[in-house]
Parts: structure tokens; C-alpha cells; sequence
């Protein structure tokens, strides 16, 4: 469903800020794949996501959706392919827009939006219904501006978003981070819930190492720009946050003590 | 007090004529968040092409729509600018502007000032609005419905009706999505340049109309009447916000607002102008109250914070 071939970027090139984020990253994800990413700070996490999104193209390598290739696909024309939850639950949903708009343009990801009507009274109702599925409350709110809402009901809703139309590819960057625990864990079981709802292929980037062991089928782990651990099936099954550990100071060097206690 | 209240329906009457241009200033500074400051020539460029085109025989109706046209590709210059060549916003606005003054120059025949020749009256007659029907409609000259309260009412309405239907449409609610969120935008598959530029356009397109408007009304146009008229559009927009915010939540109504902000605005400056104020310091006015209403919402938000409910997913 998605395949990275050697992508590399570097950032602020040629400059005292010069950051190789991604050093030749190749990843291929079968249809219906769930893969954690860890990585310590700067280990190109977020990167490796944003080169998929398109948020910018990538300096060299390939990356294809669905057998398409995307390579240099401006981020709004992936957008077709993918949805996103971010880190921020400010930059997942619209604040000055109805709850239901907000929904009405994530349901129209991809396709041509002309003079037709941005949000119809049939939908309104299947809105409706799926809101009150999430159990938010938010089901007799339709027309509050997302802005009032707090965090959690804000990813709550993005994630609806982005599987309203479904995706061929879902992006999940760290999007419990910003959350207290039992608000993210609210939101993670949702996102397992829709994942599995709606057999999507999934990426998630966490800095939880206990969440990436529990979510998803396989597991991967960057370190400065490359993959360093890829398990998965059955072995990631039996894993364990030591194990996991001891594994990432073995590929990268003692000197990652720092790195350690982030991720744990 | 008497000059005020004589004063009064020719002030109301530009106030609704400045509302328009006004409501074409809140699409981009509300509504897609970019302070564009194009319109200070663009304003110019609709009365210009107006009026040389009105002047030499075209007809009113397309010499309106060809404003309206001008307008939009002054709009489409700022967009470019600020999309293609990533140029910051306000800063498109102002080489847009500053481009300007040399094009209505141009247009206007290299003259500061072209003025239509309303002491023929059959050319009088044609115009949609003018200062004289104030004058002949009080002394019954006119049919009531001449007065440019009337004329530039139903324009205003008319205005505001397409402007709700538009942006309750897909395209209008992306452009909507744009101001409020590029990211969220872009992640869900909209081009935000096109729907910038797509505002810019629509935005100086109504500017113009307004400029085409006034030139009818002061029955010339000036090099310098677009002077300043962001300014005179934020204020009406503040002016119409602080005042019925509370009341209006409805998109039309703000749009009212904006047109009623406008209209305060003109009847306040008529008011401290009948008061003795000299004219030439109008704008250091203008300018003061902008800034002052401009900084309210900043102080409010620095020293007196309101508590925001955040937490978790059952809190509604």
C-alpha cells in the first residue's frame, strides 16, 4: 500500500543548521498494516511522516500510495490518498467552522469541490449518527464551532475526519502527546477502533514505547535519519519495553543514555 | 447641528457605499486572515476604469462589470504575488498598491482627476447614484426610489445574499477552511493558493464596485480616493464587530454589520466635521481609532485572561 524507497532530506543544507533528517529510509507497507515508529528526538519521526504527507518533497528516493506514485505530488493532491491526525490538536480541524463543516470538508478529501452545497441535509444526519457512535457528546453539538471544544474531542473528531473518506493511508503523528493519559488513552483506543473499522493502513508515530509495542503489527525504530529496528508479527507480539530498549542501545551505541530515559 | 442633520443622508449614503468596499475588506482580513492592502489601489482602479469607460459612451451597466473585472485582476496580481512568488501578504498588498497609482494613472490618462459631466442632465439621469439626488429627492425632484440610501441598500443586500449563498458552497467553505487553518486545509486535499487567490480576487472585485460606486456618487474620480481605505474597511469591520457581535452570529448579519460599521463610521466623521474638526486631520483620526480598537482585544487578552476550559474527552 505504501512504499518508501531511499528517501533522504536534509534540512537548511549548506548552512550551520544543517540536519540530515533522513539518511536513505525505505519502508514498505502491506494493505492493512499497522506500524508504530519510534525514535528519540530528532531521530526523523515526524519527518519520515511529513515526507509521505508532502508537507515538502523529499531531496532524493521514491515514495508511491496505492501504486501511485506521489514523489512529487503537492501535499493537497496527496491529501486524496491520506488522512492526518497531528501532534497538535490545534492543526487537525478548522476553529472558526462548525463542527459539521469541519466534517463536511474532510468527507470531500480529494475530491472537486465546486458550487454544490458544503454541507447537505442528508449529511448533517449521518454526522449525527457517527458522533453520537464516538460517544463524545458532541452528537447535539453539530453547530458549535470546533474551537470550543477541548483537545481530546478535537483528535477525536480529526480522527473521524480522516477516515470519514477513507484513506488508503493513515497518519498518526504523535497525536496523543499533547493529551493528558486518560484522555490519550480514550483517544487511542478510538483510533485502534477506526483502524480496525475500516481495515486501514496505518502508521503511528509515538514516544511511548509501551503504546508501540501494544498498537499495530509491526514496529519500526529510527535513529538519526535511518531505520534501525523493524520487527513484527509474532516477535513484536512477545516484545517488551527492556527488551526494546536493550535492542536500541545495541544498534546505536552506548552513548544514547540521553535517548533512554526519553523513550521510556 | 443643523449642517449635521442636512449632512446626514449624503453621509449615510457613502457610509453604504464605503459598507461594500468595506464587506470586500472583511472576506480577506476575516475571512482568510491577510491584512490586504491592495485595495487602497484597487478602490482607485474600479472608480478610474468606471468612469473613463462611463465618460466615453460605454454603457453604465458594463462599464460597472469591466470595474469589477479590473478590480479582480488587481486581486489576481496580489495573489500571485503572495502564492507564486511567496512574498508575504502584506507586502503583496502594498507593491500591488504602490503598481497601482501608476495604472490608474494611466488608466485615468495620465490626469489626476476625470470627472463625469453631470451638468448634462441626461447623463445625470443615467447614473445609479449621485450626491445630487440626495439633494433632488429632498426637494421632490426625484422618485424616492433614486436616493442612493435606496439604490446602494439593495445593492448592499444584494451583495451580502451572493456572498452567503457562495461561502455556505464547497468552494466558499475551503476558502473559509484556508483562513482558518492552511494545514488542516492542505490535509484535506485543498489548494490553499488557489482559494487565497480566489479571495484576493473576489475581495478587490467588490472593492472596485464600491470605488465605481463612489465615483458615481462624487460624479469623478481621483487619483487619491482610495487613500487609506483599508483603514476606513477595518474600522467598519471593528466598529460592526464590537457593536453586534453579541447579536449577530448569523454569516449575513455579519456582513450587515460591516455595512452598518461603515455607515457609524461616515456619520461620526460628518458629526465631529460639523463639530469644526479641520478636515485634513480626518485621517489621523481614522488611524487612531483602527489602532485603539485594533489593541483592545491584545490588552484584553494580556491582562485580563479568560479561564479556558481544556481536559478531557467528556468535558463538553
Amino acid at each position: 500500500m505504501l512504499e518508501i524507497k531511499e528517501i533522504w532530506k536534509t534540512f537548511n543544507p549548506g548552512t550551520v543548521n544543517e540536519k540530515q533528517a533522513l539518511r536513505g529510509v525505505s519502508l514498505t507497507l502491506k494493505d492493512g498494516d499497522f506500524v508504530t515508529v519510534i525514535g528519540g528526538n530528532g531521530a526523523g519521526k515526524s519527518t519520515m511522516l511529513n515526507a509521505v504527507a508532502g508537507t515538502w518533497t523529499v531531496d532524493a528516493g521514491s515514495i508511491s500510495i496505492g501504486g501511485t506514485d506521489v514523489t512529487h505530488l503537492p501535499e493537497f493532491k496527496r491529501a486524496k490518498f491520506i488522512g492526518r491526525v497531528f501532534q497538535d490538536p490545534m492543526l487537525g480541524t478548522a476553529p472558526s467552522m462548525q463542527i459539521v463543516e469541519n466534517l463536511a470538508l474532510a468527507s470531500r478529501r480529494g475530491q472537486r469541490r465546486g458550487l454544490g452545497w458544503g454541507v447537505t441535509k442528508e449529511e448533517k444526519a449521518s454526522y449525527q449518527k457517527m458522533l453520537r457512535n464516538l460517544d463524545l457528546g458532541l452528537e447535539n453539538r453539530l453547530t458549535s464551532k470546533v474551537g470550543l471544544l477541548s483537545g481530546g474531542q478535537r483528535q477525536a473528531l480529526t480522527l473521524l475526519m480522516a477516515s470519514l473518506q477513507k484513506p488508503k493511508l493513515l497518519l498518526l503523528d504523535e497525536h496523543t502527546a499533547a493529551l493528558d493519559p486518560k484522555t490519550a488513552a480514550k483517544v487511542l483506543e478510538l483510533s485502534d477502533r477506526i483502524v480496525e473499522e475500516n481495515h486501514l493502513t496505518t502508521m503511528m508515530v509515538t514516544h511511548n514505547m509501551k503504546d508501540a509495542i501494544v498498537h499495530g503489527n509491526r514496529l519500526i525504530m529510527l535513529y538519526n535519519g535511518r531505520i534501525v529496528i523493524d520487527v513484527s508479527g509474532e516477535e513484536k507480539k512477545r516484545l517488551t519495553v527492556p527488551q526494546l530498549l536493550e535492542l536500541f542501545s545495541k544498534v546505536s551505541g552506548s552513548d544514547e543514555a540521553d535517548d533512554k530515559l526519553l523513550l521510556s | 447641528m443643523l449642517n449635521l442633520i442636512n449632512a446626514l443622508p449624503g453621509a449615510v449614503s457613502q457610509g453604504l457605499i464605503w459598507g461594500i468596499m468595506a464587506i470586500g475588506v472583511y472576506i480577506t482580513y476575516k475571512l482568510l486572515d491577510i491584512a490586504d492592502l491592495s485595495v487602497d489601489g484597487s478602490f482607485c482602479t474600479g472608480a478610474a476604469a468606471f468612469v473613463v469607460l462611463f465618460t466615453n459612451g460605454v454603457n453604465l451597466w458594463l462599464a460597472m462589470l469591466a470595474a469589477v473585472l479590473v478590480g479582480m485582476i488587481a486581486g489576481l496580481a496580489t495573489g500571485l504575488l503572495h502564492t507564486f512568488c511567496g512574498i508575504p501578504a502584506i507586502l503583496s498588498g502594498i507593491l500591488t498598491q504602490l503598481g497601482l497609482y501608476s495604472i490608474n494613472l494611466a488608466i485615468m490618462g495620465m490626469k489626476s482627476t476625470v470627472a463625469v459631466n453631470i451638468t448634462d442632465t441626461a447623463t445625470l439621469d443615467k447614473l445609479l447614484v449621485s450626491l445630487r439626488f440626495v439633494q433632488d429627492v429632498a426637494k421632490g425632484e426625484r422618485p424616492l426610489y433614486r436616493h442612493p440610501i435606496f439604490v446602494v441598500g439593495i445593492f448592499t443586500a444584494a451583495l451580502i445574499a451572493v456572498l452567503y449563498w457562495f461561502f455556505g458552497t464547497e468552494l466558499g467553505c475551503s476558502l473559509r477552511a484556508t483562513g482558518s487553518n492552511p494545514n488542516m486545509a492542505r490535509a484535506q486535499g485543498i489548494n490553499t493558493d488557489f482559494t487565497k487567490v480566489l479571495g484576493l480576487m473576489l475581495s478587490n472585485g467588490i472593492v472596485a464596485l464600491s470605488g465605481a460606486l463612489l465615483a458615481q456618487f462624487n460624479s469623478a474620480s481621483e487619483i487619491n480616493m482610495g487613500r487609506g481605505a483599508i483603514v476606513i474597511g477595518l474600522a467598519a469591520v471593528i466598529i460592526g464587530e464590537v457593536l453586534f457581535s453579541k447579536l449577530f452570529r448569523n454569516f449575513a448579519l455579519n456582513l450587515l454589520a460591516v455595512s452598518i460599521g461603515a455607515i457609524i463610521y461616515y456619520v461620526v466623521i460628518q458629526a465631529v466635521l460639523a463639530m469644526g474638526m479641520n478636515p485634513n486631520y480626518l485621517k489621523l483620526l481614522s488611524a487612531t481609532v483602527v489602532a485603539v480598537f485594533l489593541s483592545v482585544p491584545y490588552w484584553k487578552e494580556k491582562y485580563m485572561p479568560v479561564k479556558v476550559k481544556t481536559g478531557g474527552l467528556q468535558d463538553a
